[in-house]
């Protein structure tokens, strides 16, 4: 085999907890190395940030990537910034240089996600922090391969080898839990200048590499690959040509080669890879290209490409590392969108197995994860996903997961393994189907879900519809979320997270009635948007209705049929919706009644469409 | 800054990567073209990332109506060359109200007519994805920028809460008052776009290379009398230097370099002494130039 290629962009991140001094140090390498233009440093000698203490003329480095005026104004980084340099092997050296107050853990993780070197710094003063710890974890599952552990601010210890050796010990226990492999550990001090791109002459006990000589004896190449991965992003259409526009990853195409179409496993050859530099007869790790299949087989955006001989196949149920990263918690059973390159599809998570403790790496039970934490979890997606083990490929084995409502990236995903691919379960298709068990009803099955605040009038009036239905010689059933937690949801409580697994179970039940030819009726609080799209989205377009009882809270609390929002007010029920919970109302419900009006007049509006 | 063939191979392929993830994701986009080296090269990225199909998206340019002679000419032969869907915008209440470089502070000249003109266009045609030539290297707060960059109600760009981009898994869904900016050159560096240039042989403004010009001094800047709109101070006639442009923009805001570089080879070697960063080259107010966060927090690209 060909000795590997060597990387051509190689990415770090410095990292660490806040005030460490990771602008600082970069900004020096940045500057030793002739890698800024010299009106940006003369700047730098002239500004000053909120409470600096630099002398006049001298240079701030954290200047040189602390780009954001509230940066400067509060002194810390906030966001990463980008810098680039060459190296001397001709490699360019992309540097990231990352938040490290925790608030803003989520764009370090923007940072680590795609970083091959990780510079981990440490205050000799301060030593090992809580957010060190959770920096490291993320380095350490995000499969930042290379980890510099850099000892800094030595200066202050008068550059005192015992200082240095005690701050490695304090570490020294995190990088062996978590199996960081390749990691070596160097003193500096990033404001002094010492053995940051020279030598110094403060640190003569020590005889490792200065930090710069260490980024640059870290030889990168790209990993062996042997599993080609080419997920369509775009079908490029003109005249006749029509060719799967993507990116390959991980491995080699041929012309001629076979190849399945993921998730439809439909097979097809390779006739042609066409750029716009020629055609190609065989491509490789990361190129760009447009791939024309024989025969041309159906396959849109989001679909992957495999070797025929070593196609995975694709699955719908994983387990994940989680880092969450969105203000609002994650909400077990809740529809969020899943993300992985040009493919996506909404996932649940259907089991929070537990959250990581940063400061000793145990496993604490955990029914939610908050902003910041980090978490094993197992996911179910809507259709089947080609994706890897994180382990086994960076590029095809993440996720990220977007909140359906803000369409905020909110979770970011790292896979396991599959714990049920396709292969195993197939949909049977059965002769005797929803239409024909309708039509020998003499009827049209569909699900008219009520939803409104708790004494709005939905059971009253599914009732009631209920019974002129039937009177009409229709067949009908009303799922009602009072008695269905009696039995089948006996197990679940009024948080986010049991009303979302709420609706989704009745849903699905209402799907199977429905698909049973039944007209249904649900009369359900649902009281979040997102659980009641998630709803709608099992069923075919006009077979969802979605029915608002739109009561005015006062009326419902007047009326506090089952004394619920007595018991509220005096504090018993915390999670009672209108008053400790939100209630989102309808934007698309396709009826809206007023509650406030006769039974018999709502009772007639639905009728209508009910019928 | 070395720019070997396999950094500017891995560096087109990302940005090749980005373009048709932006084709794919959006229901109008659009491509900012400046005339600019920059957009020379983002054009060529597109002609590539979408061959043979023709761009699926048209360029806009926003004309303030001060740019040289010689970009409006080579932008409308770049466009019918390549049978490109142009759209020209100007800000045409800031032109009625005498906006010029000259009555107008330069902040407020480059808010009305650019910042304001981009707004104008980008609602007019309803655009949702906005691709700009932007790199990180340009700039402090391009630095921290996101390749995929959401802008809020009325393009505003909030650099303390902007979404998390991991992996190239890129979150392009927009809420219906945001949109979107996209960046596909953010690492390239000024040098990657010179050598890239240079190696795919792409057709540059004649302004880069240098020429005879007239010229006049503001201070320690040479400005190119472009047109006779150019307020000459009592008495005074431009001189003719041998002079180029490092980057192109509004005529009397932007300074020459002197200069005998008349091939890309020139100019490559030119470039790589050179230890100012290219934003040395563009005129400010005195020294308080609204500094590019503010101007992007208000929609500029
Ligand atoms: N004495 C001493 N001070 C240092 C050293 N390096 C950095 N500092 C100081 O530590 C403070 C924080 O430095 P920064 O570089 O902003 O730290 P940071 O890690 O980037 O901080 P965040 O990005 O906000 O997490 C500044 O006041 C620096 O001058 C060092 O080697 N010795
Ligand atoms: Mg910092």
């Amino acid at each position: 085999m060909a000795t590997p290629k060597t990387k051509p962009l190689i990415r770090l991140l410095t990292c660490g907890s806040v005030d460490d001094g990771k602008s600082t140090l970069i900004g020096r390498l940045l500057v030793e190395t002739d890698s800024i233009p010299h009106d940006t440093v003369a700047t730098a000698r002239s500004v000053r940030r909120g409470g600096s203490t630099i002398a006049a003329g001298e240079i701030d480095f954290s200047l040189l990537t602390d780009g954001l005026e509230a940066e400067r104004e509060q002194g810390i980084t906030i966001d990463v910034a980008y810098r680039s340099m060459s190296l001397l092997n001709g490699s360019r050296l992309i540097i990231a240089d990352a938040p490290g107050h925790e608030q803003y853990t989520r764009n370090m993780a923007v940072a680590a996600s795609r970083s091959d070197v990780a510079l981990v710094l440490l205050d000799a003063a301060r030593g090992v922090r809580s957010q060190t710890l959770r920096h490291l974890t993320i380095c350490a599952l995000m499969g930042v391969s290379r980890v510099a552990i850099v000892i800094n601010k030595l200066d202050v210890f008068d550059y005192s080898k015992e200082k240095f050796e005690e701050i490695s010990a304090q570490i020294a226990p995190a990088v062996a839990r978590l199996n960081i492999g390749e990691h070596a550990i160097i003193p500096v001090s990033a404001l002094v200048g010492d053995n940051v791109v020279f030598k110094g002459k403060n640190l003569d006990w020590y005889t490792g590499p200065t930090l710069l000589e260490y980024i640059q004896n870290q030889n990168l190449a790209e990993d062996a690959m042997t599993s080609p991965h080419f997920g369509i992003q775009y079908i490029s259409r003109v005249d006749t040509f029509r060719g799967l526009a993507g990116t390959l990853v991980n491995g080699k195409f041929k012309v001629g080669d076979e190849v399945v179409i993921l998730p439809s496993k439909k097979k097809a050859t390779i006739a042609k890879m066409v750029t716009f530099d020629g055609e190609l007869t065989s491509a490789g790790h990361e190129q760009t290209l447009n791939i024309v299949l024989e025969p041309e087989v159906d396959a849109a955006r989001g679909d992957v490409l495999h070797l025929a001989t070593n196609a995975k196949p694709p699955a719908d149920r994983f387990t994940a590392n989680i880092v969450w990263l969105g203000e609002s918690e994650l909400i077990h059973s809740r529809s969020y969108l899943l993300i992985s390159g040009s493919t996506s599809t909404p996932a649940i998570v259907t089991t929070i197995k537990h959250k990581i403790n940063i400061e000793s790496g145990e496993h604490d039970s955990a029914r939610t994860l908050k902003m910041n934490e980090i978490g094993v979890v197992e996911i179910a997606t809507d259709s089947p996903v080609a994706l890897s083990n994180y382990s086994d490929s960076r590029e095809t084995g993440n996720f990220i997961l977007v909140d359906r409502s803000t369409l905020n990236t909110v979770g970011a995903g790292m896979i396991v393994h599959a714990l049920r691919r396709s292969e195993n379960v197939t949909e049977q298709a059965y002769e005797i189907n929803a239409e024909k068990r309708a039509a020998q009803k003499g009827q049209v099955g569909k699900v008219l879900w009520f939803t409104g605040l708790s004494g709005s009038g939905k059971s009253t009036i599914a009732n009631e519809l209920a019974k002129e239905l039937y009177a009409l010689g229709r067949h009908v059933y009303v799922l009602d979320g009072d008695n269905l937690r009696l039995g089948l949801n006996k197990d679940l409580g009024f948080a986010k997270e049991d009303r979302a697994e709420n609706v989704r179970r009745v849903s699905e039940v209402a799907k199977l009635m429905m698909d049973a030819g039944l007209i249904v009726i649900v009369a359900l609080v649902s009281p979040f948007r997102v659980d009641r799209d998630q709803a709608r989205e099992l069923f075919q377009p006009g077979k969802f209705i979605e029915i608002w009882v739109n009561t005015p809270a006062e009326l419902c609390a007047k009326r506090d049929p089952k004394g619920l929002y007595k018991k509220a007010a005096a504090g018993d029920l915390p999670n009672m919706t209108g008053i400790g919970q939100e209630y989102e109302a309808p934007l698309n419900a396709e009826l809206v009644l007023d509650g406030t009006l006769e039974l018999r007049v709502n009772t007639d509006i639905v009728m209508e469409i009910a019928k | 800054m070395q720019s070997s063939p396999e950094i500017l191979k891995a560096l087109e392929n990302e940005s090749i990567e980005i373009l048709r993830e932006t084709a794919a994701s959006f229901a109008k986009p659009v491509m900012l073209y400046s005339i600019g080296k920059d957009s020379s090269v983002l054009l060529h990225l597109a002609r590539k990332a979408f061959y043979p199909a023709p761009i699926p998206f048209p360029l806009l340019h926003i004309d303030t109506t001060w740019k040289f002679k010689e970009m409006i000419s080579f932008r409308d032969e770049v466009a019918s060359k390549y049978g490109l869907e142009l759209i020209v915008h100007t800000n045409q209440e800031g032109v009625e109200e005498g906006v010029t470089p000259f009555t107008r502070g330069i902040s407020e000249y480059t808010r009305i007519m650019k910042t304001v003109g981009l707004r104008q266009a980008l609602d007019k045609y309803g655009f949702d994805g906005a691709i700009g030539g932007s790199r990180r290297d340009e700039e402090k707060s391009r630095a921290k920028e996101r390749i995929f960059s959401v802008r809020e109600a009325g393009h505003r760009w909030n650099p303390r809460e902007q979404r998390p981009e991991l992996w190239r898994t890129y979150n392009t869904r927009l809420r219906p008052e945001q949109s979107m900016r996209i960046f596909p050159i953010s690492d390239w560096t000024e040098l990657d776009v010179w050598h890239y240039i240079s190696q795919n042989e792409i057709p540059i403004n004649p302004l880069y290379f240098a020429k005879e010009r007239p010229v006049v001094w503001r201070g320690d800047q040479m400005l190119m009398v472009d047109d006779e709109r150019f307020p000459l101070i009592n008495g005074e006639t431009p001189e003719n230097r041998l002079i180029r442009f490092r980057t192109l923009g509004c005529y009397p805001l932007t300074a020459a370099v002197e200069s005998t570089a008349t091939t890309i080879s020139e100019v490559l070697a030119e470039v790589s002494e050179v230890k100012l960063s290219e934003r040395a080259t563009r005129l400010i107010d005195g020294d308080k130039e609204d500094s590019m966060e503010k101007k992007k927090t208000e929609g500029y690209f």
